[in-house]
């Protein structure tokens, strides 16, 4: 006995379909949450992260201490959370004398745990510690330029899961048209050591140049922090292979009224609609038509003078 | 759109689908001494791809738009993970299968058709629609027909059956998608019941209330009486049952707050009163005999009054003298007390 249970308001139904799988995928939503403990250097780390992901981010406050990415049963609550909010990027902040300042930034695939890296967090700059001329504050939600500096971003195992993972993290919205005054930040992402990465937000200044481009100056804004990383888990290879797959390039849209031919190449057919005559409006009033009018009544006048002439004549 | 060749003639990889530029030469040969110096030198190195990704992105075709140039993108080519699986697509359902084997096409069908009964234009379905069933006045007899058929409730029951097949066959096509993974989003297939077993009759629903005077009764079972029972999380303590008892603390010091001497004074004074007229309701009582007397005479009325009725109309004068009589004996204990 089954019953089939639809959504009676348009709303619901609406936010179901958003939250449905789609082919091609728009930004991940980011849910920030922490663990039994948390120091204030991670309070502060935590709710500068969600401030910079302002619009596609959730913010949970309590603490949650059933929560253990790394071990095998403690991340129900992870994959419940990321169900109910729709998030497929958390970040789980927790402190302990044996990991101070503890950060795990995770993905999920489908609402189970896709991969996780542990990073440490330390040297925090929060925002307001960076003085700066306010007219070149970031706005809210723009598209960030990423740089990746350094050679460890290749070599080392680590840091290249990492590297994929702050991009997912920090890329946001995946456009296809972008308004060229609106880019105003980039994240600085250097590797210092083969474990240890300088990860700065910065402000753009556009400074004329002589050519279209414009040259980049770069002003520290936001927040900058060293992230030591501790451990991290690869996806197993099957998943792994599943969520690259990508949809087949959508074919074409077709065009209407257009098609190809061998010898002619590109026809295309043009309907015109009727013209209809009967409805078109009448120049009432212009000035040529007065004077037609004038020098038509003018050639009968004259005609009739003709004509009387000629019978007068005659 | 990969590399881009710089002056120092270092290719850095740039994604401009994505704003990203990696450079992948760098390395520090010696950490620099200050932070302030490291600091300058990431921020001297991100400008550079900064810079890098400016060139390609700015170089791209644009159109004007009112905030600024608008620039299209190319698609992004550092490959991430996707959230969520690929949806699949829909299975065709019977009808469609059944369509495309006999080469049915759709048609597009007009949201209003002319009505020849009422002559305007009517909507194909909902409210006041066209070929109502419910509209047809009169229904002509067939030779087919069986006597004592309603033809009118017949046209409902079919109807109603039409409705339950198509409702059917619906589950059927969903279950089926289901089945493949590739149910719509906004659809949810619930069971509505356990499926039956044994016998036809469903499993009685217990209430919360039962419940708890199961478990009570089960609890009190036990050695402690269910005080000390391991409880479940979330679980209330057990409900009291019958009427709660106070007892008084066994040490107590006397004083204003002594209960237990209030206690006994007011057992005390209810017996042995010093204002005994408080104690009994003079008139109470008199109504209380009165209404008793009458009671009882009534009854030995009603028993009498079948042998003769006409008793009856002496017995209430009767009833004045005794009730003057019984006042008195009342009148002499208030003087006694006096």
């Amino acid at each position: 006995m089954m019953k089939i249970k639809t959504p009676k308001k348009g709303r619901v139904k609406r936010e179901l379909d958003k939250r449905a799988p789609k082919l091609v995928e728009t930004g991940k939503k980011t849910l920030i949450l922490q663990g039994t403990k948390t120091s204030g250097t991670l309070n502060s780390v935590l709710s500068e992260i969600y401030h910079l992901k302002k619009g596609g981010a959730v913010r949970f406050t309590r603490k949650n201490d059933n929560i253990r990415p790394f071990e095998s049963g403690g991340e129900t609550s992870l994959e419940f959370f990321s169900l109910k909010t729709d998030c497929s990027i958390f970040v789980y902040g927790s402190h302990s004398k044996k990991r101070p300042n503890n950060l795990v930034i995770g993905r999920m695939y489908d609402h189970h745990v896709y991969d996780l890296v542990e990073v440490g967090v330390e040297n925090f700059k929060s925002i307001e510690s960076f003085t700066y001329d306010k007219k070149i504050a970031p706005r809210v939600g723009s598209k960030p330029f990423i740089a990746f500096v350094g050679e460890g971003f290749e070599n080392v195992d680590e840091l290249k899961h990492l590297k994929e993972v702050l991009l997912d993290l920090l890329r946001g919205k995946v456009v296809e048209n972008i308004n060229l005054a609106g880019l105003d930040r980039a994240y600085v992402c250097t590797a210092i050591s083969s474990n240890k990465v300088y990860l700065t937000h910065c402000a753009l200044r556009l400074k004329k140049s002589g050519t279209v481009v414009p040259r980049m100056e770069l002003v520290e804004v936001g927040p900058s922090m060293d992230l030591v990383v501790r451990r991290h888990r690869l996806p197993n290879e099957g998943l792994r292979k599943e969520a690259m797959k990508t949809a087949k390039d959508q074919p074409k849209k077709k065009v209407k009224n257009v098609s190809s031919d061998a010898i002619q190449g590109t026809i295309g057919k043009i309907y015109i609609p009727d013209q209809k005559v009967g409805e078109m409006a009448l120049p009432n009033k212009a000035k040529g038509v007065k004077r037609e009018r004038r020098e038509a009544k003018n050639k009968d006048a004259n005609e009739h003078a003709s004509k009387k002439q000629k019978e007068e004549s005659e | 759109m990969e590399m881009e060749t710089e002056f120092t003639q270092k290719p850095f990889q740039v994604d401009m689908g994505n704003l990203l530029a990696f450079n992948p030469f760098h390395n520090f040969p010696s950490l620099p001494t200050s932070r302030d110096e490291l600091v300058k030198e990431c921020i001297q190195e991100g400008t550079k791809l900064v810079q890098a990704i400016a060139d390609s992105v700015f170089n791209l075709p644009s159109t004007e738009d009112a905030d600024g140039p608008l620039v299209k993108l190319p698609t992004p080519t550092t490959k991430l993970p996707r959230e969520k699986h690929l949806p699949k697509p829909k299975p065709p359902t019977k009808w469609e299968e059944f369509a495309k084997k006999k080469g049915i096409t759709k048609r597009k069908k007009d949201k209003v058709l002319w009505d020849e009964q009422t002559g305007t234009w009517k909507r194909r379905f909902g409210y006041d629609r066209v070929n109502d069933d419910k509209d047809i006045p009169i229904i002509e007899a067939k030779m087919t027909d069986e006597p004592g058929v309603d033809p009118f409730a017949k046209r409902q029951d079919d109807k109603k059956k039409r409705v339950e097949k198509q409702e059917k066959n619906r589950l059927q096509n969903l279950k089926q998608a289901a089945k493949i993974g590739a149910l719509p989003s906004h659809v949810q297939l619930a069971a509505t019941a356990l499926p039956i077993t044994g016998t036809q009759a469903p499993p009685k629903k217990v209430t919360k209330d039962e419940l708890g005077n199961v478990a009570g009764m089960a609890a009190t079972s036990t050695a402690s009486g269910g005080k000390f029972d391991r409880k479940l999380p979330g679980e209330k303590p057990a409900k009291k049952q019958g009427k709660h008892r106070k007892f008084l603390p066994v040490v107590e010091g006397s004083g204003i707050g002594s209960r237990e001497k209030e206690q006994t004074e007011n057992v005390l004074n209810k017996l042995i009163s010093k204002h005994s007229h408080e104690i009994l309701n003079v008139d109470k009582a008199v109504t209380m005999y009165n209404v008793k007397k009458e009671k009882k005479a009534r009854n030995k009325r009603n028993q009498e009054g079948k042998l003769s009725s006409a008793r009856n109309k002496l017995k209430p004068k009767k009833q004045l003298h005794k009730k003057n009589g019984k006042k008195g004996p009342g009148s002499s204990k208030k003087g006694k007390a006096k």
